[in-house]
């Protein structure tokens, strides 16, 4: 597949302002008071759990629903009152959006049809699209005849053909299966470079956004917690939400005294410096946990230390393992290379180690719950 | 060993076979009952289409055979009832109109609904269906003063197509609602929107093409419903083809030509489902 070079920077990029953005659904606040700047070229990825506005936020930006306060401003130019239709953005949606009674070669060309391109450039804008995403061979084909992943690439096609200012992508990859997520999830990434078009990408699935976006934005209850590049927010979390939400944490009472919180005997510093001293919950991820040395002799100070424990699980992901070990009041995970964690077996005795990265805590929340963030 | 095996293997096999025996036979009686169903009831509507097509071929003696009541479908006229032609005509004029009315009204309205005020898809629905629970003869009461002031403007049985749209709405909503209900109407609105499509362009180019089956159903139920209706026409005092065979038969009883043109008419719905039916399967190979 070649990228056309004729797509590259078709447009300049521009700035994307949504200002003080709120929408209510009766009672239930669905955006609460948004401010987001996309950089012109940049791809923005809104990650949050269901409910938590990013959808709304982007049909916002779409025009496909109207705020109830608040501004949209698109290259300088406040868009907050015209329709979708008269937005310019491009848009591929989560259910397959394809209009059936058209081939590919067609539904790309409709956006430039409307526009009243003459029916030769609009063949060929098509055509060039279609070779953008590597589909040009099925360009007479009906979307029936398409699996699930070409069907977006095709959508992405079409979305891209009108040349618009701005890229809107509502979960285009959550109807697909794993593999074809992770190659169209880089085809896009790829395309959007190629094309260096502003670009809003919602998604639920936090490696996605991880792995997509020059910036994340994590969204709760219609407010962003946090906007930062993909390796700030997992490795540094502006609140316990985002740290329990991106990535799985180890939820462990510790005491935060003098500017450090003390966990099972660890001195690890802590990203909010100014936590007063007390008892708190410490966020750690699992990879923060290491093996310090297996088959401890029992009895003696490394057998029955504060870190020590039997484990209870070994779950294999390819390179990593994640083991999770029972440490008697409390479960830790920790995720190691699997050459590593290949020589335990359930039941094994091992002393762990936890790395002296900031953590996050939590006051007085609970430790039960030992293992925050579910991975999606 | 082998004996072993062997043992050990002959219960698991019954077992396994036994199901697939019953299974058979059931499928065996299934089949026969659904053979005798399926005789019964083609005989239940097939003699009476059978004696209709035989009187209509129906010499001048008894027992003979003959095409003269077919030939005279285009010449015949009754005693004091237009010629029969005329009402065939009007017929497949109303029929023609009802359809596009129903259509014109119907379409856009359940799109709409859809699209932008779901809230209403009850109502609307209700409204529709209600026609149902009507009886013709009520409807013929209430629209009898309106059916008066029509006809100081126009006698022609056209004016029958205001009273056969809401006759016709009920089944048109249904088959339309079920091919609405076939596709993603939010999604494709949506994305042909975010392309720069006013919502004419949305229902015109892209909803109703993809609705093509359900707007043929609804077509074709429609075009039935107005070949076949009689009450109110002869009630309402005017004269489309049922109202006319039923004249005919009233002054003639002997006339073939009515079984001839209703077996003609019958042929011609016929014919027309097929055709809709072709249309609606070969929808992919246009765009």
């Amino acid at each position: 597949m070649t990228a056309a070079p004729e797509t590259k920077a078709a447009r300049t990029a521009v700035e994307v302002r949504l200002e003080d953005l709120s929408r209510h659904y009766g009672p239930v606040v669905a955006l609460d008071h948004l401010d987001l700047t996309l950089e012109p070229g940049e791809l923005i990825a809104l990650l949050g759990p269901s409910g938590c506005g990013k959808t709304t936020t982007l049909r916002l930006l779409a025009g496909l629903e109207d705020a109830d306060t608040g501004r949209v401003v698109v290259g300088g130019r406040d868009i907050t009152g015209l329709s979708a239709a008269k937005r310019d953005m491009g848009m591929v949606f989560q259910a397959y959006s394809l209009f059936p009674h058209m081939t590919v070669r067609q539904n790309v060309a409709f956006g430039l049809r409307l526009r009243k391109v003459s029916a030769a450039q609009r063949d060929k804008r098509a055509l060039e699209m279609l070779d953008l995403v590597g589909l040009s061979v099925q360009a007479d084909r009906y979307p029936h005849q398409l699996s699930g992943g070409q069907q977006q690439r095709v959508a992405l096609a079409r979305a891209l053909a009108i040349e618009p200012q701005v890229l809107l992508l509502d979960e285009p990859l959550s109807a697909l299966d794993a593999k074809v997520r992770a190659q169209l999830r880089d085809e896009i990434r790829r395309i959007q470079l190629d094309v260096g078009i502003t670009t809003l990408f919602v998604t639920h699935d936090q490696e996605e956004a991880l792995a997509i976006a020059d910036r994340v934005g994590v969204m709760r209850e219609g407010r962003l917690e946090q906007l930062a590049p993909p390796t700030e927010v997992y490795s540094r979390p502006a609140t316990s939400f985002v740290a329990e939400f991106v990535g799985l944490s180890n939820r462990l009472a510790g005491e935060v005294r003098g500017g450090e919180v003390i966990v099972r005997g660890c001195r690890l510093p802590l990203v909010e410096r100014d936590t007063p001293d007390g008892q708190v919950v410490a966020l750690v991820r699992p990879e923060a946990v290491s093996l310090a040395s297996n088959a401890p002799e029992p009895g003696t100070e490394a057998g029955s230390g504060p870190l020590t424990g039997t484990v209870i699980a070994i779950t294999f992901l390819g390179a990593t393992s994640r083991v999770t070990v029972d440490l008697g009041d409390t479960r830790v995970m920790a995720q190691l290379p699997t050459s590593e964690a290949s020589a335990l077996t359930a039941g094994s005795r091992v002393v762990l180690a936890i790395r002296p990265d900031p953590v996050l805590v939590s006051a007085g929340a609970d430790p039960a719950a030992a293992v925050a963030g579910e991975e999606a | 060993m082998a004996a072993v095996t062997s043992i050990g293997e002959t219960p698991a096999s019954t077992a396994a076979s036994r199901p697939r025996g019953m299974h058979a036979g059931r499928k065996r009686r299934l089949n026969a009952f659904r053979y005798v169903v399926f005789t019964i009831f083609g005989l239940f509507f097939l003699l009476p289409l059978l004696a209709m097509v035989r009187f209509s071929l129906e010499g001048a003696k008894l027992g003979t055979w003959s095409v003269t009541a077919w030939k005279q479908i285009a010449s015949y006229q009754g005693e004091g009832v237009p010629p029969l032609l005329s009402s065939i005509e009007i017929t497949l004029e109303l029929a023609v109109i009802t359809s596009v009315v129903t259509l014109v009204l119907l379409v856009p309205t359940m799109i709409w609904v859809r699209l932008r005020v779901q809230w209403l898809s009850r109502t609307v629905e209700f409204l529709s269906l209600l026609p149902l629970t009507i009886p013709a003869i009520v409807l013929v009461v209430g629209l009898g003063p309106i059916y008066n002031q029509i006809q100081h403007y126009s006698l022609s049985a056209l004016m029958l197509f205001w009273v056969y749209v809401i006759l016709a709405l009920p089944y048109a909503y249904r088959a339309l609602a079920a091919g609405l209900s076939a596709i993603d109407v939010p999604t494709l609105s949506e994305a042909a929107r975010s392309l720069g499509a006013s919502w004419f362009t949305v229902m015109v180019r892209v909803i109703v093409p993809n609705m093509r089956p359900a707007v043929l159903n609804a077509l074709l139920l429609t075009w039935s419903l107005v070949l076949g209706e009689f009450t109110i026409a002869y009630l309402l005092l005017y004269n489309n083809l049922p109202a006319e065979l039923y004249a005919i038969s009233r002054n003639t009883p002997n006339a073939g030509v009515i079984f001839s043109t209703s077996t003609a008419a019958l042929l011609f719905a016929f014919v027309l489902l097929l055709i809709l039916s072709y249309a609606g399967r070969t929808r992919r190979g246009r765009g």
